[in-house]
């Protein structure tokens, strides 16, 4: 006597992304903190010094926020016109900002009112940085020039008038306090060395030079313009290494992850990307809802802090240990683990008379009820809105079960307008899955032929059998598409294939899928 | 052409054994039934077939126990005898010439020495009228007695042996046919009969399928088509007999039957459930559900201890009281068709085929014993009819047994082919078929052929299947696709081969993996496997390839195929030409694995000849004509476990392995040679020594044991206190002997194995014939029992194994008496 058979759930290949080491990491994030700000955000920078607080430039202002703080800590409001740029200095002490009219100040961070004003700029300054020996400002404007300055009494040192363009990014060397470099929109990147008079080096991006970054190493150079994102090798004479395009609007935003193995570009299409340094292969994405103006990483990938045109600012603090843990806890249930394991590992003694007991076969509810012949039962709890909606497969599994036993037709009969509209429902749901629709046909077809009386009385299934309809009319107009683009490959290899004097073997299969029409309804 | 006297073609085993009702014997330890033109005798405590009781020339029809000896049972045949058997011994004591052929065969204790049988009607020719018939069975010394007395008891009687059935203690019989109820009343010698009409109300139909009477009460159970079972009482009168009618069967009642004491109807149909009715209070009922497939017959012992059912797929399954099964005894299971080929599996060496719906079965030739089944399509299996199931269509394994492909279609009316494509490995620790990978949907369309590369040395295995949408796949071993995935390697599909939209029929790997053959209609195209390049195209226009083989060994350099119209070519790979070609319409062209001979099955004039052949050689090796009637479509090289050395040039080919084909009757034969034959008779009659039922070595060791530990409650206390070996001064001594002051282990095992084949313990049975063997066997007792102490004397024991072959015949009878005394000494040996 055999035991029954439980119905045979099958697995489906998932769909989606891969599970990788990398996914894990970068999803390990809480839900983001939303601030509105007063304008579009334009830069972002992380203090370099514990508690690692951040300035945010938006607007006339640049807020600092703390690590977990929702409000600001500190608010520099004293601009007369939009600021950009706002930077920490390497000891977290002093902070630089360039402005629209053309004046870079500079702040004590614990201040209010700017410790220095530079003046000498003709047009809006977008870039500001200090120089790794702490007493240089660097600041790049749109008037196409790029000056260095003193801090101590506030004078410029150096002029240099090398681009022909709006110069809207610049890096300097945290290891060569006279090395930095500058990008522009004449498409140039122009490394300049203090101790001379020109720039050393210039390379070519091919798009207006949107955003620039140093690996730490600094024999390494990320440019990012346009819809590229661009390494370039300072050692071998800035020859380019690799050209990256995998936004589909500029990139704006670069940042490296602490430890340097992950790269990030952010983008006006509203991705985030995470590339691998090592093959610079996207390892993830991240999605937001507008266009993304600036990108910063805290130290140790604390948090993510990303800026938008539509003035908003989210961050996103990475999940503590004991956080990830719970909620793997929270999947097992705690005290039912005891009454499993009691008396489990008892070992017999050796006198002991061992009473085996067969194992208790554990069926589903479905499959109780299958074996009780109670199709009707049966499809109902397939039906359960949590199976329904969490596990399609279990019902399309246990419809093609009750298919099989020839049964189908008495399950679906006999249902009242809540029950139709339920499997309707689900059939509107999942019919164009390809992986279900082969059973789900014979399914929509049954109901067609068993309801086809009482059209007409109920309108919640009239609404339903209607969209029902929409659905598929629409799906074989994509199946026709499909196959007309299936049709111009299939002469495009066929013309593109060299003639042998051998007839030519198969060819191999292409990745779209073929799928059968219904025309039926 | 060679004379070919010395190789026959014999049935192998696999006949039917649920044909007609089993019985089982009085004391319950013997199941009896008629399989093929023999009976078998089953022990139901071990399912092992004990004996084989031989002799009659046709098909045997029925089997009963003789009701005034129990231990004598009549067999009827449709060869037109009725043999009387004593089953114990297996002997035949007496055959009845009856004179027609015999359909079925009934007794009852109350009619002494009349036995009533089914006949066809004798006034008229025409086939499909039956009459049962009372045969006084002449009381005479002979071995052969023609019985010639029949009476005829009713005529129009149903040929279906459960529809005639003794009622109370013999005093009427009930019979059934069509509509009709008949009942024949022996004193007032009078019938009275009983009809339904053709449809109830409901569409159900009224025929009677079966029969029991109550062995207490007046009352007739009959079974109908619908699924209904009517009790009828009152039946002596003509009109006012009643019935009632129990319910639950979904479609026909084939088997009926009470327990001894009437408390119980037991009954059962296609749903393979058990049903068991309380009599007269029928509302109460239970249930021994999921049997495996449909109930054909039901019988229970005369004490009611143990119900027995035989089943549709050539199963008889023993049961004790409706609870538990206790035993299956199951035959080789026959469809309507063998779809999958019949193959041998390289590790068991079993034969492997479609079985059980959704299995497939390994079918021990030498053992004629099924092994296992496989299920394939793991799905509860629905017993309705008109239920498309899901079948087992195709089936390889690999060179070496570790995997096996199976691929499982179901068609549906106006729906869509669903096929399965599994993958099964081989588990060392489970020893049996682990599924690795289940492929849905491999093809579009039916698949035609598939066949794995049987390269022994290749890293990868590689299995191909070519289908109807026009593809032929090549599926390989892969790893692991991806790092998190913590399940081993798996199958995938490595590559998509066409060949002008022309639908691919038939695919074959060479021997050493090298080359893959795929015929495309009439072309037949040969592939590199490793680069997948189309080498060479090859084409015997205008029909269609049908078989494709390639040659081995030294042959290996051509390739065969057959045509469909009636061509046999052979091209030769390294000229790419055509070698020869001859007209033969082949229905199965196969390889030997071992050998370069191949074999062809050619259907000519309505029979089959067979043709073995080597490629390289223009004479066949070996024809014969009309191996059976009809077309062979089946059939397998099974490799030999032992070589033969047989030196004719006729039967050389049957060295390595021997072939088996199967009938479109569903028979099992092969070919076997007169050298072959007798050595089999002679260890068959080896193997018979024992014919003390049940008295298994393993019971003579463990069931002495165990009486003598019941017998004495304290010995048996002190010996489970105890581990067994240091209770076991013998055994202790044995093992801590030094091995150098042992004699060698031969000698050791020698002397053990005599001892089993012939001991002394009483002597009191002992004719004079066998003294003096008697005197050499005590000495040798002796010597053993000193051996073990002391480990001395090995002289003397060989004396007993010189002495025995000089027995005679009569001798060996007394001998084997003499074996039928136990195995004491083991035992002893234990408590010692």
């Amino acid at each position: 006597m055999a035991s029954f058979k439980p119905t045979k759930v099958q697995v489906y290949p998932k769909l989606g992304e891969k599970v990788t080491q990398d996914t894990l990491y970068w999803k390990n994030y809480k839900a983001p903190v939303q601030i509105k700000e007063f304008g579009a955000i334009t830069n972002i920078d992380f203090s370099p010094v514990a508690p690692h607080n951040f300035a945010v430039t938006a607007f006339t202002r640049i807020h600092i926020y703390g690590p977990f703080s929702q409000e600001p800590v500190k608010t520099f409001t004293r601009f007369k016109d939009t600021a950009y740029c706002g930077r920490f200095r390497s000891d977290g002490q002093l902070l630089v900002a360039g402005c629209e009219d053309s004046v870079v100040r500079l702040f004590d961070v614990s201040g209010k009112v700017a410790l220095r004003m530079f003046k000498g700029h003709t047009k809006a300054v977008h870039i500001t940085d200090f120089t790794s020996d702490r007493y240089q400002i660097l600041t790049g404007s749109d008037d196409y020039t790029c000056r260095l300055w003193d801090i101590p009494n506030a004078t410029e040192l150096n002029t240099y008038q090398e681009h022909t363009d709006y110069i809207r990014c610049g890096v300097t060397s945290k290891l060569n306090r006279d090395l930095f470099i500058t990008g522009s929109y004449d498409h140039t990147l122009k490394l300049f060395d203090a101790r001379a008079d020109k720039s050393v080096m210039t390379m070519d991006h091919g798009q207006p030079v949107e955003s620039l970054l140093l690996y730490p190493s600094e024999g390494l150079l990320v440019s990012a313009g346009g819809r590229h994102v661009k390494v370039w090798d300072l050692l071998k004479g800035g020859q380019p290494l690799v050209s990256l395009k995998n936004h589909h609007k500029t990139v704006t935003c670069l940042c490296l992850s602490s430890s340097g193995h992950r790269l990030l570009s952010a983008s006006l299409d509203r991705h985030v990307k995470v590339y691998n340094t090592t093959n610079y292969k996207v390892v993830h994405n991240f999605d937001y809802a507008a266009s993304i103006l600036s990108l910063a990483l805290a130290p140790d990938d604390e948090s993510i802090v990303v800026g938008m045109t539509n003035s908003i600012l989210s961050i996103k603090h990475r999940k503590s240990l004991d956080e990830s843990k719970e909620i793997s806890g929270q999947q097992r249930r705690q005290p039912s683990y005891r009454v499993f394991v009691k008396g489990k590992n008892y070992v017999p003694k050796q006198d002991d008379y061992l009473v085996s007991k067969p194992v208790k076969q554990h069926l589903a509810k479905y499959d109780k009820q299958l074996k009780k012949f109670n199709v009707s039962k049966a499809l109902d709890t397939a039906l359960e809105t949590w199976t329904r909606l969490r596990k399609p497969e279990i019902t399309v599994a246990v419809i093609k079960e009750l298919d099989r036993r020839g049964t189908l037709k008495n399950a679906l009969a006999g249902r009242d307008e809540q029950g139709l509209a339920r499997l309707l429902n689900f059939l509107i749901g999942n019919v164009v899955d390809p992986r279900f629709a082969p059973v789900l046909v014979t399914a929509a077809e049954m109901i067609l032929d068993i309801y086809q009386s009482v059209i007409g009385q109920s309108s919640v299934v009239d609404r339903q059998l209607l969209r029902l309809q929409e659905l598929l009319e629409r799906e074989i107009d994509y199946q026709q598409d499909l196959l007309e683009v299936l049709g111009m490959l299939d002469t495009m290899f066929a013309s593109s294939l060299p003639r042998k004097e051998v007839p030519c073997p198969g060819t191999q299969t292409t990745d779209i899928t073929k799928q059968t029409f219904w025309y039926r309804f | 052409m060679v004379e070919h006297g010395d190789i026959r073609v014999v049935h192998r085993g696999g006949s039917k054994i649920n044909f007609r009702e089993p019985v089982i014997t009085h004391d319950s330890r013997y199941l009896l039934c008629a399989s093929g033109e023999c009976v078998k005798v089953f022990s139901t405590s071990t399912e092992e077939c004990i004996h084989d009781l031989r002799g009659h020339t046709g098909l045997v029809t029925g089997v009963l126990l003789k009701p005034s000896n129990h231990l004598q049972v009549y067999s009827c045949s449709a060869d037109g005898t009725v043999r009387l058997w004593d089953y114990t011994d297996g002997i035949l004591i007496k055959t009845y010439v009856i004179g027609c052929p015999v359909y079925s065969i009934c007794a009852s204790a109350n009619h002494e020495g009349v036995i009533f049988i089914v006949t066809p009607m004798l006034s008229d020719k025409r086939s499909d009228l039956f009459q049962l018939v009372a045969v006084d069975l002449p009381q005479s010394g002979d071995q052969l007695v023609e019985a010639r007395e029949l009476s005829a008891v009713l005529s129009d009687v149903s040929s279906n042996p459960a529809a005639i059935v003794f009622g109370r203690g013999g005093e009427y019989i009930a019979s059934a046919n069509g509509l009709h109820l008949e009942v024949y009343f022996f004193k007032k010698q009078k019938s009275y009969r009983f009809s339904l009409k053709e449809d109830n109300k409901k569409g159900g139909k009224n025929t009677v399928t079966c029969v029991a009477c109550h062995p207490k009460d007046d009352c007739i159970a009959t079974g109908h088509e619908d699924g209904k079972i009517r009790l009828w009482r009152n039946f002596n009168h003509k009109k006012e007999y009643t019935y009632s009618t129990l319910h639950w069967h979904h479609s026909a009642v084939s088997s009926l039957c009470f327990t001894p004491e009437g408390t119980n109807l037991l009954s059962g149909g296609m749903e393979s459930v058990l049903v068991q009715w309380r009599y007269n209070q029928e509302s109460e009922r239970d249930f021994l559900p999921r049997l495996g497939s449909a109930i054909t017959h039901i019988t229970v012992s005369p004490d009611g201890a143990l119900f027995c059912t035989s089943h549709s797929d050539n199963k008889i399954t023993i049961i004790q009281s409706c609870v538990k099964v206790s035993a299956v005894i199951q035959g080789l299971v026959k469809g309507e068709s063998v779809r999958t080929d019949m193959m041998v599996d390289p590790r068991s060496k079993s034969l492997v085929l479609n079985g059980k719906p959704g299995h497939l079965q390994f079918y021990s030739l030498p053992r004629d014993k099924l092994l296992y089944n496989l299920d394939i399509v793991q799905q509860e299996y629905i017993h309705e009819s008109g239920l498309e199931q899901f079948e087992v269509v195709k089936a390889a394994f690999d060179a070496s047994g570790s995997w096996l492909a199976t691929v499982e279609e179901r068609k549906q009316k106006d729906a869509e082919l669903e096929l399965n494509l599994k993958l099964w490995a081989f588990d060392e620790q489970t020893q049996s078929f682990v599924l690795n990978t289940t492929i849905s949907a491999p093809h579009e369309a039916r698949i035609t052929a598939m066949c794995f590369c049987h390269a022994t040395d290749s890293q990868t295995t590689m299995l191909v299947s070519t289908s109807k949408d026009g593809h032929f796949k090549a599926w390989q071993l892969g790893a692991p696709a991806h790092t998190e995935a913590d399940e081993g390697p798996s199958w995938s599909c490595d590559f998509v081969g066409a060949y002008h939209g022309l639908v691919p029929e038939c695919c074959c790997f060479s021997a050493d993996g090298s080359l893959l053959a795929v015929s495309f209609q009439e072309v037949v195209t040969v592939w590199s496997p490793a680069s997948w390049e189309l080498l060479t195209t090859l084409s015997q226009p205008p029909k269609a390839v049908r078989d494709l083989c390639f040659g081995r060994l030294s042959c290996s350099k051509y390739l065969l195929g057959t045509t469909a119209n009636n061509l046999l070519c052979c091209w030769n790979l390294l000229t790419c030409s055509l070698e020869w070609s001859t007209s033969m319409d082949i229905s199965l062209l196969l390889a030997d694995p071992l050998t370069e001979n191949m074999a062809a099955f050619c259907c000519q004039a309505g029979s089959t000849d067979l043709f073995v052949f080597k490629p390289s050689e223009p004479r066949p090796v070996f024809s014969q004509k009309a191996v059976c009637s009809g077309k062979v479509t089946r059939a397998v090289f099974a490799p030999r476990e032992e070589m033969l050395e047989s030196c004719e040039e006729s039967s050389q080919w049957l060295n390595h392995s021997q072939l088996y084909f199967l009938t479109p009757y569903m028979d099992l034969m092969t070919f076997t040679t007169k050298a072959e034959e007798d050595r089999l008779m002679a260890s068959s009659k080896q193997l018979v020594i024992d014919d003390s039922v049940a008295m298994t070595p393993f019971y003579l060791l463990l069931g002495k044991h165990r009486q003598q530990e019941d017998a004495d409650p304290l010995s048996g206390l002190s010996a489970e206190r105890r581990p067994l070996p240091q209770c076991s001064v013998a055994i202790k001594e044995l093992l801590q002997t030094p091995a150098h002051v042992l004699p060698s282990t031969s000698f050791l095992c020698s002397m053990f194995v005599q001892s089993l084949l012939i001991s002394v313990t009483n002597g009191r049975e002992e004719t004079k014939h066998v003294e003096e063997e008697m005197e050499s066997e005590k000495e040798e007792e002796d010597s053993e029992g000193e051996m073990e102490s002391s480990t001395q004397r090995p002289e003397q024991a060989s004396l007993g194994g010189q002495a025995a072959p000089a027995l005679t015949k009569a001798q060996l009878r007394e001998l084997k008496r003499v074996k039928k005394l136990d195995h004491s000494w083991f035992p002893g040996l234990l408590h010692s």
